[in-house]
């Protein structure tokens, strides 16, 4: 019986919403961006069960009602339509949309800005952190403090940064998803996204954009850190780390993953892939980096390159194969 | 560049493998069994060179049913690969060539040609006329689809398949970061079949415009006539914008100009625009002739007028100027400023408000009704609830600020699938079952048919239904693994159990087409639902080549319904008078023959065989001009005999 089915699963699937969401990514924000973001889709949650019990609970009583018994009494073939209830169910969507437009609009709004941190009396300038994809690892760089890591961030809680996105190649987008909403970073241009955590912890943050192969592990961690211990850290990195060389920097434009990495100065100091579109390009063929189809024998022989720091700076990637 | 054998051929992978040996046994099977049953000419005469709108609808459902399964066997390994995490059954590379294949393929090589091989079929009798207006482009836009499918389909086994995603988004795309003959393929497989669709479009505007039957005006046309029109439109508008893309990426990648590279300034977002400017409006071209196709089934069994007529076709032609003003909601993330992003958050939900007023339509078009349960009505009714929740979540989606979190994930999945699996794969199955004694003769069989529903949508909601909450657990599109620590298994592996339900129902689908043919009823009335509109008036099961022996004449809207009542026999008459028909082609298959030559050459920049195959189009193109043969008579005596025939049946 279909009505019955429909029925069952209709509350199956309020039951599996109300009990699943407390423990998803998204809807358990670690900031004020986050935090907005999961409020807007929690009102729209609550909207859409709502349409779709209606649209249900008419279904089933359609079909219940008016399935065909052989003899129907209430049948009856000459309704062609009625003004009167088109027009309930035109007024009705126009206004929910309208009620939902208005805190999107908002909330859109609102995310082109520093987020307002409500833990703490004075509000502290956005830190500000270029995050720059290149297939496929992340590299963050810090110009204010004068350091750069790669695949990892340290932030201070209770303070938004400033991410000022770009990408050496492909277009790729940075998602931390506990502290907001995703931007994309693309080469030869610079977008921003301001994210804040207000809890001392480790999130996970990733490309989420397709670049190709090694796409499903560009992946990158957050950690937020009390005031002290970042900047104890920043110190102790500004310190201890070695500076980031020219040379070493063009092999992270070869296409692989990498380890994590630290550094006492920031690439920016010689390229802004913002203004310089090409930069990695230019780079690889000076290595002799060459891209090969990956059902070529070249491309077969090609082993995506693991980068562990130091960088051995006189590999080059030519590939070798064993018959010529 | 010298011609290695061991590039050409895609050697070193097991499935490829196995696709490579089943390909060639399967063509040696088909070229042995022609030969030995005599039946090239058949083949040649009847099929390859018809100019008949049923024939040839029916060689686009043929082809796209094949492609289902190509298409389905993609999504199978690619849920195999995704049931656990860390699996090795598919490298990256191998993930990714599937799921940009398995994406073009869906909507490209399935989706529409499943429905312009409806509307073939439909349209003509539903309006009563005998055949399309351009009978001979129709033939042809055909071959170029059927090459445009067989160019992009080979690339899986001679030089290697497209890995950028059916979005194809640049820089990712080009040379520099996809070497290889695989884009090329995408661009040049899809550009021959767009042609083809864009030549269907015109043809069913002029048809629909020009060759109603007698009394039958725009606000008489069935429901499905008019999504058929209305997709035509969007067809002629949006196309030309892919054409124009695929134009400037075939250059891009053969001939080194920088429209979206990273090098001369070259704009990726441009190409975004472009490619969403068309797929946007694509997918309304998959969903609008679903919508007349579940109009006509909803209506017919439940013995019921269309509800609220007028406010249908209003609201699709609403859906139609809305659906070029949204492009922008699939990279809301892309840093427009906050006025665009807002402005297509706006538009983009305002679509929900006629497909709001659809859903509700046809609800009440159950209303005091008598409905029947049949198969082709099973779909139509499991395609609401489905649909809705596809349709709610899609306004998540549209709040753009929401949509930062929702982006590039598995809710996006889960949500286009609920779309184009409800609608379209849902309406290709209804439609296609409830025309199937029209194109065939013989009803198939029900009991098998109500299995296959069941098990087909309980899967289909086990499979996609977990996926909204991965996406919101962070899980991404497009990755080929994940690791234990991400917590994604348990849904993930429930998704794939569904998937492999479906793959069962599509098996049990394809049995009971055989079996249907070997024990099924042979449909003696012509109209075996006890139909509404014209396409079940035809004298036969199996509707001669010229349609209707004499031109109905239409006084209302579910015209044949108005007839049965009247008591109108349409082919009570034997006074026939002779029809002028048009010749067989063998200029159409020829031509597209010669286009997929050029683009295969294309694909390998090997300039000469390209343009020598040009060449040949051309003199195609001229041999066409100077044709002057414009068709034939059938005569009086031969529709006499036909008709009696019919009658005895
Ligand atoms: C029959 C069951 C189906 C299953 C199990 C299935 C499964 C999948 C999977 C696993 C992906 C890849 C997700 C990812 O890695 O990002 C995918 C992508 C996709 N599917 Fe399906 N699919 C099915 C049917 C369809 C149909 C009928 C259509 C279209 C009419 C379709 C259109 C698409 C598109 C457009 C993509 C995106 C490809 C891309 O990201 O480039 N699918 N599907
Ligand atoms: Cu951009
Ligand atoms: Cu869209």
């Amino acid at each position: 019986m279909p009505s019955s089915f429909f029925k069952w699963i209709s509350l199956a699937m309020v039951a599996v919403f109300l009990s699943g969401c407390g423990s998803l990514t998204v809807l358990d924000p670690q900031g004020p961006v986050a935090e907005q973001q999961s409020d807007l889709i929690w009102l729209s949650i609550w909207f859409m069960i709502f349409i779709v019990l209606v649209v249900f609970v008419l279904l089933t009583i359609m079909l219940v009602k008016y399935r065909d018994r052989g003899n129907n009494d209430n049948y009856d073939p000459t309704i062609e339509g009625s003004h009167k209830l088109e027009f309930i169910w035109t007024i009705i969507p126009i206004v929910i949309v309208t009620i939902l437009s208005i805190p999107t609009v908002m909330t859109i709004y609102s995310l082109e800005e520093a987020p307002e941190i409500e833990e703490v009396d004075a509000q502290q300038e956005p830190l500000v952190i270029h995050a720059t994809s290149a297939n496929w690892k992340w590299i963050f760089s810090y110009p204010e403090q004068g350091i750069e890591t790669v695949n990892y961030i340290n932030i201070p809680e209770d303070r938004p940064i400033l991410f000022k996105l770009t990408s050496a190649d492909a277009m790729a987008s940075f998602w931390v998803p506990q502290l907001g909403g995703q931007k994309y970073a693309m080469s030869g241009m610079e977008t921003e996204l301001y994210l804040a955590a207000t809890e001392v912890g480790q999130y996970e943050g990733r490309n989420a954009n397709f670049t190709g192969e090694g796409f499903a592990e560009q992946r990158f961690t957050v950690t937020a850190q009390t005031d002290e211990a970042f900047d104890e850290w920043v110190e102790e990195t500004q310190e201890n780390a070695p500076s980031l060389s020219e040379e070493e920097y063009m092999h992270l434009m070869v296409p692989g993953h990498s380890e994590e990495m630290t550094f006492s100065s920031t690439h920016l100091e010689f390229v802004n892939h913002a203004y310089d579109a090409t930069y990695s390009l230019e780079k690889r063929a000076e290595l002799g980096y060459e891209a090969h189809s990956p059902h070529s024998r070249e491309g077969k022989a090609f082993d995506l390159p693991l980068l562990t720091q130091p960088i051995d700076t006189d590999k080059t990637y030519e590939v070798e194969l064993d018959d010529e | 560049m010298p011609l290695r054998w061991d590039e050409f051929i895609v050697t070193g992978d097991p499935f490829i493998l196995v696709a490579q040996i089943s390909i060639v046994l399967t063509s040696i099977i088909a070229v042995v069994a022609l030969t030995y049953f005599k039946k090239w000419k058949y083949v040649w005469n009847n099929w390859v060179t018809t100019v008949d709108h049923k024939k040839i609808g029916i060689m686009y459902i043929a082809c796209a049913l094949l492609m289902l399964f190509r298409g389905g066997v993609d999504a199978m390994m690619m849920r195999t690969q995704l049931a656990a995490p860390e699996l090795d059954f598919l490298s990256g590379q191998n993930y990714n060539e599937i799921f940009t294949t398995h994406g073009t393929i869906m909507i490209i090589f399935m989706a529409m040609p499943f429905l312009i091989g409806l509307m073939n079929v439909v349209v003509p009798l539903q309006i009563g006329a005998r055949d399309l207006a351009f009978p001979f482009l129709n033939n042809l836009s055909f071959w170029t689809f059927f090459f445009g499918m067989a160019l992009f389909n080979i690339s899986f086994i001679i030089g290697g398949s497209p890995s950028a995603g059916w979005t194809s988004y640049f820089p990712l795309a080009s040379n520099d970061f996809s070497p290889g003959v695989g884009q090329n393929y995408y661009a040049l497989g899809i550009q021959l079949s767009g042609i083809g669709t864009l030549a269907t479009g015109i043809n069913f505007i002029v048809t629909i415009l020009r060759m109603r039957t007698k009394g039958m005006s725009l606000m008489k046309m069935p429901m499905f006539t008019w999504t058929v029109f209305i997709t035509s439109l969007i067809i002629v508008l949006a196309f030309p914008v892919l054409t124009v893309a695929l134009a400037m990426m075939t250059f891009d990648l053969l001939f080194g100009t920088h429209f979206f590279t990273l090098q001369g300034e070259g704009l990726d977002m441009l190409w975004a625009n472009l490619f969403w400017i068309w797929g946007h409006p694509e997918v309304y071209i998959v969903a609008l002739p679903a919508f007349g196709i579940f109009s006509e089934i909803i209506s017919t069994f439940a013995r019921k007028k269309l509800f609220g007529y007028n406010a249908m076709v209003a609201s699709i032609v609403v859906i139609s100027g809305l659906s070029f003003l949204v492009w922008v909601h699939h990279f809301f993330t892309m840093g427009n400023s906050a006025a665009v992003n807002s402005f297509f958050s706006i538009t983009t939900m305002a679509i929900s408000v006629p497909t709001g007023v659809k859903i509700f339509n046809w609800l009440f078009t159950l209303h005091k009704g008598k409905i029947r349960f049949t198969s082709p009505m099973l779909w139509s009714l499991g395609f609401i609830p489905n649909f809705v929740v596809g349709g709610v979540t899609g306004v998540m989606l549209a709040m753009a600020a929401a949509d930062y979190q929702y982006h590039n994930t598995y809710f996006l999945v889960s949500h286009f699938h609920y779309v184009l699996i409800a609608a379209t794969v849902f309406s290709c199955f209804a439609g296609l079952i409830y025309w199937y004694p029209k194109m065939f003769g013989h009803r198939m069989n029900e009991r098998i048919g109500k299995w296959v529903f069941w098990i087909f949508m309980i899967g289909f909601n086990v499979c996609f239904f977990p996926q909204y909450f991965l996406g919101l657990d962070g899980m991404p599109r497009r990755i080929y693994t994940y690791l234990e620590g991400d917590g994604w298994f348990t849904l993930n592996f429930i998704s794939t159990i569904g998937a492999f339900m479906m793959a069962a129902a599509f098996a049990l689908f394809v049995y009971n087409i055989y079996y249907s043919w070997r024990y099924e009823k042979r449909d003696t009335t012509g109209d075996p639902w006890d139909g509404r509109t014209l396409e079940w008036a035809t004298s036969s099961a199996i509707p001669p080549h010229y349609n209707f022996a004499h031109q109905p004449e239409v006084s209302e809207r579910d015209a044949f319904w108005d007839m049965k009542e009247k008591g109108i026999d349409l082919n009570a008459s034997t006074d026939y008078e002779k029809i002028h028909m048009p010749n067989n082609t063998w200029l159409g298959p020829v031509m597209a023959f010669f286009m997929f030559t050029a683009s295969f050459a294309l694909v390998f920049s090997w300039w000469i065989p390209a343009i020598l195959s040009g060449v040949a189009i051309f003199v195609c193109m001229i041999f066409r001009s100077f044709d002057y043969n414009d068709g034939y008579y059938v005569s009086v005596e031969e529709i006499e005999e036909t008709e009696k025939k019919a009658k005895e049946a």
